[in-house]
C-alpha cells in the first residue's frame, strides 16, 4: 500500500532532512512541474486529481484555484497561504506532516504558488506548535540555500518568498477569511464574502490558502500523475487520507490509508480497538464540528459522500471516540464549552447562542433541567444552523449536539429525572 | 521606554516582511512578550507607537488571542488542554492535582512567581491525551505521576 504523504515520517519523531527527503523522490514535483507544465496546466491536472481541500470542509482544490485571476492583466501581487492552524479538538494529523516531512509541505507551497503564480507565501502555524515552527524553519532555510525557493527557483525563472507566521492561539483563526485578518494584524474576525479571498484576500490582493494536508498531496501528484493518484483510494475520491483515533483505544495515533477505508478497520485494526472494559457507544467521524455517528455506520467509507449519506461530514477525517462509560452530554457540554470561549463575538447568533447551549446544558447536568430545555436546544440548533450566522463556527458547533439530541436522547431525559446525576459517568 | 533597542529592531525587521508595519502585531506581541513576560499598557503603547498603530487598535488584537498575556503570568506558564480528547482521558484530575500541588487555581500565579495555570483548547496531540504546555515544551500522556516528576518539588506550597 502506497503512503506517499508519510513515507519520510520517521518512528522516532525526528524530522526527515533535505537528503532524506531528497532520496525519496521529494522535489521531484517541482522540478517536473517548472520544467515541464505551464501553470494553468498546474491547476488542470489538480483538478482532475480531484484533490478536495483537507482542512476540513473538502471543497476541490483545482477549483479553488481556478477563481484566482491569472494572466498578463492578473493583479501582480498574488498570495499562497498555508492554513496551518490545526486546532478542532481531536485533529492532529497536520502536526505529523508538519514536525516529520517540512520539506514535503514547502514542495507543495512551491507548486501551489506556481499553479496560481504567488511569489509571496505565507504558512500560518498555530502558535503552540513550537517544535514544527522550529523545523519549518531550518526547512524554509535549507530550502533556500538549495535554490528551491527564493530567487530563481532551479533555474526556472519563478521566484517564491516563503515566510513563516507563528499565531497566538485562536481556533477562528482556521476560518479561511478570519485567517486572512489574522495575517494582517488583526482581529481574527471572519470576512463577508464576495469577495472571496480568490479575488481579493490578504491585502486585499488575489489568495489562496490551502491546509497542510492537502499542499501535501501536490509533489505527488505532479510527480506520479492523475490516475496514479486516482489508483490510492478505495472508493470513487482519490488519494489516501490520513485519519486519526482519539478515545479510549489500544492504540490512538494517525495513518494514512486509501480514502475510503471504513471507521471499523481504523478503530480495530490500526488504532486496536477499544480499551478492555469499553465499548464504542458512538464517534464524531472527523473532529469536534461534526455529527456524531453510531457503531451500526462503521462499515461505511470514510470518504466525503458516505459520511455526508450517513448524516455526518468527513472533516479533518480524525475520530474522536466515545465510550458507553462516558456520558454524552457532558461530552457534549466540553464541546459547546469550547465552541463559546473559541467564538469571535463577531455575530449574534454565535456570540450569544453558544454560551446560552452551554447554560442549558451546565444546568440540566446540575440538576436544573426542565424538560423544555431540551426542545431550546434542538431550536438552538436550527438557530445556529448553516445561513444563519457570519461563518461556519457555529454551525459547526451544532452538529455534535444536534446529532447527540437524535441518538442519545435517554442520556439528555436521564438528567431530568430526580437522584440521576451520575457524576459524568453512567454506571 | 521599556522595550530596549534590540527589540525595537527585531519588530521593525519584522514589520519590514509586510506592505503594512501593523500586519507585524502579532509578531511584535511575541517579541516584546518573550523579553518582559506579558504585554503591560505602556509596552503596549509602545509596541503601537513602532508599528503606526493607536493602542486601542493594537490592544484589540492582543485581547484576542490565547497566548498573549494582558495580565502578569509567572515564568512558565502551565497550559493544560482541557478540549474533549484530553478531557476524557483525565485533564481534569490532572488540573485539580496542579491546583493542589502549586496551590493556586485557574488564572492564577504561584507566590514564588514561577508558575501561572491557565486552561488551552486542543494542542493537537490527541493520540497522546491529556497533554500539556509548560513554557514551550509539550508533554504528553499526563498524569499526576508525571506531573510530580516533571516540576519535582519546585513552585510546591
Amino acid at each position: 500500500m502506497d503512503k506517499p504523504l508519510t513515507r519520510n515520517i520517521k518512528p522516532d519523531g525526528s524530522a526527515a532532512s533535505l537528503a532524506e527527503y531528497r532520496a525519496g523522490g521529494g522535489y521531484e514535483g517541482l522540478k517536473k512541474v517548472l520544467a515541464e507544465f505551464a501553470p494553468l496546466e498546474v491547476q488542470r491536472q489538480v483538478k482532475d486529481s480531484g484533490l478536495r481541500g483537507r482542512g476540513g470542509a473538502g471543497f476541490p482544490t483545482g477549483m479553488k484555484w481556478s477563481f484566482v485571476p491569472m494572466g498578463e492583466d492578473a493583479p501582480k501581487t498574488k498570495y499562497l497561504v498555508v492554513n496551518g492552524d490545526e486546532m478542532e479538538p481531536g485533529a492532529f494529523k497536520d502536526r505529523l506532516l508538519l514536525e516529520g516531512d517540512p520539506h514535503q509541505l514547502i514542495e507543495g507551497v512551491a507548486i501551489a504558488s506556481y499553479a496560481i503564480q504567488a511569489n509571496i507565501a505565507y504558512v500560518f502555524l498555530r502558535g503552540e506548535y513550537r517544535l514544527a515552527a522550529d523545523r519549518l524553519r531550518r526547512a524554509i532555510a535549507e530550502a533556500e540555500e538549495h535554490q528551491l525557493l527564493g530567487e530563481n527557483i532551479l533555474g526556472s525563472g519563478f521566484n517564491l518568498d516563503l515566510r513563516l507566521h507563528t499565531s497566538a492561539g485562536r481556533y477562528i483563526c482556521g476560518e479561511e477569511t478570519a485567517l486572512l485578518n489574522s495575517l494582517e494584524g488583526k482581529r481574527a474576525n471572519p470576512r463577508a464574502k464576495p469577495p472571496f479571498p480568490q479575488v481579493s484576500g490578504l491585502f486585499g490582493k488575489p489568495t489562496i490558502v490551502n491546509n497542510v494536508e492537502t499542499l501535501c498531496n501536490l509533489p505527488h501528484i505532479l510527480r506520479n500523475g492523475v490516475e496514479w493518484y486516482k489508483g490510492l483510494s478505495r472508493t470513487g475520491e482519490p488519494g489516501t487520507k490520513i485519519y486519526g483515533v482519539s478515545g479510549r483505544v489500544e492504540r490512538p495515533g494517525a495513518w494514512e490509508l486509501p480514502m475510503g477505508t471504513t471507521a471499523r478497520e481504523i478503530i480495530e485494526e490500526h488504532a486496536g480497538g477499544m480499551r478492555d472494559g469499553y465499548r464504542l457507544k458512538g464517534y464524531l467521524p472527523g473532529g469536534a464540528s461534526t455529527d456524531f455517528l453510531l457503531p451500526e455506520h462503521l462499515d461505511i467509507p470514510m470518504d466525503y459522500g458516505s459520511i455526508a449519506k450517513a448524516g455526518s461530514r468527513l472533516g479533518t477525517g480524525t475520530l474522536i471516540l466515545l465510550d458507553d462509560r462516558t456520558c454524552p452530554v457532558r461530552m457534549v457540554l466540553n464541546l459547546e464549552q469550547f465552541f463559546a470561549q473559541e467564538s469571535c463575538g463577531w455575530c449574534t447568533p454565535c456570540r450569544d447562542g453558544l454560551p446560552w447551549t452551554v447554560s442549558l446544558l451546565e444546568g440540566l447536568i446540575a440538576g436544573r433541567g426542565r424538560p423544555e430545555d431540551l426542545e431550546t436546544l434542538e431550536r438552538l440548533c436550527g438557530l445556529l444552523g448553516p445561513g444563519n450566522t457570519f461563518c461556519a463556527l457555529a454551525p459547526g458547533a451544532m452538529e455534535p449536539l444536534q446529532s447527540a439530541l437524535k441518538h442519545f436522547r435517554a442520556d439528555f431525559e436521564r438528567y431530568l429525572q430526580p437522584h440521576s446525576i451520575s457524576g459524568g459517568v453512567h454506571a | 521606554m521599556i522595550l530596549n533597542p534590540d527589540e525595537i529592531q527585531a519588530i521593525r525587521q519584522e514589520a519590514g516582511h509586510f506592505p503594512h508595519p501593523s500586519a507585524a502585531a502579532i509578531e511584535a506581541l511575541n517579541i516584546a512578550q518573550q523579553g518582559h513576560g506579558w504585554i503591560s499598557d505602556e509596552l503596549l503603547k509602545e509596541i503601537a507607537d513602532v508599528l503606526g498603530m493607536s493602542p486601542a487598535e493594537l490592544d484589540s488584537v492582543a485581547t484576542f488571542y490565547n497566548l498573549i498575556y494582558r495580565r502578569p503570568v509567572g515564568k512558565r506558564v502551565i497550559h493544560y488542554c482541557n478540549s474533549v480528547s484530553c478531557w476524557m482521558l483525565g485533564a481534569e484530575d490532572n488540573r485539580r492535582h496542579l491546583s493542589e500541588k502549586l496551590g493556586i487555581g485557574l488564572g492564577e500565579t504561584t507566590g514564588d512567581g514561577e508558575y501561572t495555570l491557565l486552561p488551552i483548547v486542543c494542542l493537537g496531540a490527541c493520540d497522546k491525551a491529556p497533554v500539556l504546555m509548560i513554557g514551550d515544551e509539550t508533554h504528553f500522556n499526563v498524569d499526576p505521576a508525571k506531573l510530580d516528576a516533571i516540576l519535582g518539588d519546585t513552585g510546591a506550597p
